[in-house]
């Protein structure tokens, strides 16, 4: 029996074991709504692409499925850009499909018609323009193995209306063949051999685990390495909740805003063992003042990582759990301390302050929401301060607790982000930590929010000003403000009203003590508004070209 | 260091636009491109001419290796191979210079593919350097038109730098 292409992509999506679909209905995708109308499939509709696609990165990070995202041609697709560069650039596992203009149409400059898979072409792992509807199937099959294996990136499929309408004999293939698509998942047994000598070696080991460790689910392996050789931990932004934020172990995050002790312990090793990350600039600061005394072992799925911004000396490709699971056994326990007493001098030298008393202070939110819940929250947060008083002060106790925009840094993430990952995680404590210039960004999905009645709590903390940009002009513009003080915030507590929301507003240090423990325990949507200290800067902060061992406070 | 590489891709659409947006995105310099599909109608090969020391190419080589539709690099500049470029140029020639252009013709081995009343138009094949050797002789006469096909290249003897589908490469999850 032939089907169109559009229910035939359906049936795919079936097969796949989509259960949800986060997006927004156009005049060219409405051949594939009509065919959802007969599906099981559930739809989420966003109040903007951008939501949509953000909400199903937030789903993808949370649950371990591959995002869909829904969008029609044109304004539809260009509304997404963000949303999948900050996929792409985060490596989370996401499936888009847009509309296109029928292929008579195609560049002619019709009506929503723009160049889909040319503009996504930098921002996708792979993208597909559907020529022919009986390779449709295929063409899904092989976006969803794409997305999902090796690093895992976005893949579009861009599907013109009349090929969606276009009948075919639906055949469907488990198997993938791509013979330019071959990910290494197993690391060199030589290679791991090597690594074990070097660990064994060294007497000043420092681990760096980045996100490759969250997105492969490899928390335990992480831990077990830690405490076998009895090796400091340190995570980038996208490694943060890989590894237990109050062990012994932890020395916090590295980097641009990392802690001295990280930066220090890192300057300082003789064997730095990277896993799932890439050496960042917002990680290395001056590359040539970054470990400059180690050997460093590099675990990555992408061989391009490797070698791309340091010069490794023991490179492995495959899946950091895999690797682990196979070096593990390779290792003897070490109970050597002297490099710990090290780091713990430097630890207790340089902790992360600020000053508790005065106006409500940001970062006493942040510590207060991890002890009221115990750190095992879903955090998910936006971008700026904030962001990093998340990092800094919220000691993650739940493996891939965290939810944030680490390589593209986009603002808007947070509220769509953290929506996604209460529809992922309907049973779970998910709370947004977002600014008051991010949240109005995307705030539209409140709607969304509300209609599916997701438990989020929203904590704003709200400073009035655009506080990471105010930074940067602080230190690099000797104070010169320029378009960072917002005049104008809309009444939070009347637009919580305005959607039927539970509204707190917190102004002290008592009230968020006494009213927090009860926002966080409401069993529908909160929003907090925190009134907090704008005079509040992120530290310690590693000046431009510095090296990390070089970091100031502000 | 110029590097030579023999790339193999899928003949798919968009796929030039792939490599050569990787190229200009990461700031790597394309010396030269040359594309055509090979004896597999399903694959087009590349050989590109890419200036950048080791570093560069190791990068290079392992961002081609992420595009989906690249299937096999093989940097060829240390193999022995046999290169390839060629040339058409329209120059000028008049009855007073006629015959040294068709001289010159001769010691490089051109062709005279076609003749105007003040002109002639020369084809020429051979490697990077002799290409730019007769368009230097020829510089003086005044070159009206000239165009060149990129570099393309192939190992010499036996050793394979094609892509044999052996059909045992499926993978299933």
């Amino acid at each position: 029996m032939e089907i169109t292409a559009a229910q035939a992509l359906v049936q795919c999506l079936e097969k796949e074991q989509v259960e949800l679909i986060f997006g927004y209905p156009g005049a060219t995708i409405a051949p594939v709504y009509d065919a959802l109308h007969d599906s099981t499939i559930k739809h989420v509709l966003a109040r903007h692409e951008q939501g949509a696609v953000h909400a199903a990165d937030g789903y993808a990070r949370v649950t371990g499925k591959v995002g869909v995202v829904m969008a029609t041609s044109g304004p539809g697709a260009t509304n997404l850009v963000t949303g999948i560069a900050n996929a792409y650039m985060d490596s989370v596992p996401l499936v888009i499909i847009t509309g296109q203009v029928s292929t008579g149409m195609v560049g002619t400059d019709a009506f929503q018609e723009v160049d889909t898979t040319g503009i996504t072409m930098p921002i996708t792992k792979h993208n597909y323009l559907v020529k022919d509807a009986a390779q449709l199937p295929r063409m899904l099959r092989n976006a969803f193995y794409i997305a999902s294996t090796g690093r895992p990136g976005p893949v579009l499929i861009d599907l013109p209306k009349d090929i969606a309408e276009t009948k075919i004999k639906f055949q469907y293939s488990e198997t993938v063949y791509l013979r330019g698509y071959k990910p290494t998942f197993r690391g060199h047994p030589n290679q791991i051999a090597e690594a074990a000598k070097l660990i064994a070696q060294s007497e000043r080991p420092v681990i760096y685990a980045g996100g490759g460790i969250n997105s492969s689910r490899s928390s335990a392996e992480l831990r077990a390495l830690a405490e076998t050789i009895n090796a400091p931990v340190t995570n980038t932004l996208q490694g943060l909740s890989s590894f237990p934020g109050d062990h012994p172990l932890f020395l916090g995050m590295l980097g641009l805003h990392g802690t001295r002790a990280a930066n220090l312990a890192v300057t300082n090793c003789d064997l730095l063992i990277a896993l799932g990350a890439r050496f960042d600039d917002r990680v290395t600061g001056k590359i040539s003042g970054f470990a400059p005394q180690a050997g460093v072992i590099h675990v990555d799925v992408d061989p391009a990582e490797i070698g791309k911004n340091l010069p490794v000396h023991i490179p492995i490709v495959g899946d950091v759990k895999q690797v682990l699971q196979e070096l593990l056994p390779r290792l003897e326990i070490r109970t050597d301390s002297r490099w710990l007493e090290q780091v713990d001098v430097w630890r207790k030298e340089y902790p992360l302050h600020y000053e508790v008393e005065g106006n409500l202070k940001p970062q006493y939110v942040v510590e207060k929401l991890d002890e009221i819940t115990g750190g095992k929250a879903v955090v998910a947060t936006d971008v700026g301060q904030h962001q990093m008083w998340v990092a800094q002060y919220y000691r993650f106790r739940r493996a891939g607790g965290l939810i944030t925009s680490g390589g593209l840094g986009a603002m808007g993430f947070g509220l769509p982000a953290a929506m996604g990952a209460q529809i992922g995680l309907p049973g779970e404590q998910v709370i947004l930590v977002v600014g008051d210039g991010g949240f109005q960004m995307t705030m539209q999905e409140l709607g969304t929010i509300v209609e599916h009645q997701l438990p989020l709590k929203i904590i704003i903390l709200n400073n009035s000003v655009l506080g990471m940009v105010r930074q940067l002009q602080k230190v690099y513009y000797n104070s010169r403000y320029m378009a960072v003080e917002f005049q104008f915030l809309p009444d939070f507590a009347m637009l919580a009203q305005a959607y039927g929301i539970k509204d707190y507003i917190m102004r002290t240090k008592e009230e968020v003590d006494t009213l927090l423990p009860q926002a966080l325990a409401e069993p529908g949507t909160v929003l907090v508004n925190c009134l907090v200290s704008a005079e509040e800067w992120v530290n310690p902060m590693v000046p431009a070209g510095k090296a990390i061992s070089e970091a100031i406070d502000c | 260091m110029l590097h030579t590489l023999a790339v193999l891709v899928e003949n798919s659409p968009g796929v030039l636009t792939r490599v050569a947006g990787l190229f200009s995105r990461r700031g790597f310099n394309i010396d030269s491109l040359a594309v055509g599909r090979t004896e597999d109608p399903e694959v087009s090969r590349m050989t590109i001419v890419v200036d950048g020391d080791d570093r560069v190419l190791e990068q290079v080589t392992k961002q081609l290796h992420k595009l989906v539709d690249v299937i096999k690099i093989n940097d060829i500049t240390d193999d022995e191979y046999v290169d390839r470029e060629l040339v058409l140029i329209k120059v000028n020639a008049d009855h007073t210079q006629r015959v040294e252009v068709i001289q010159i013709c001769d010691v490089f081995r051109a062709r005279i593919v076609d003749m105007g009343r003040k002109t002639l138009t020369l084809e020429c094949t051979g490697n990077h350097g002799k290409i730019n050797a007769l368009e230097e002789t020829l510089r003086p006469y005044g070159i009206k038109e000239l165009v060149r096909t990129g570099k393309i290249a192939m190992v010499r003897g036996t050793k394979n730098t094609g892509y044999q589908d052996n059909g045992a490469k499926e993978e299933s999850l």
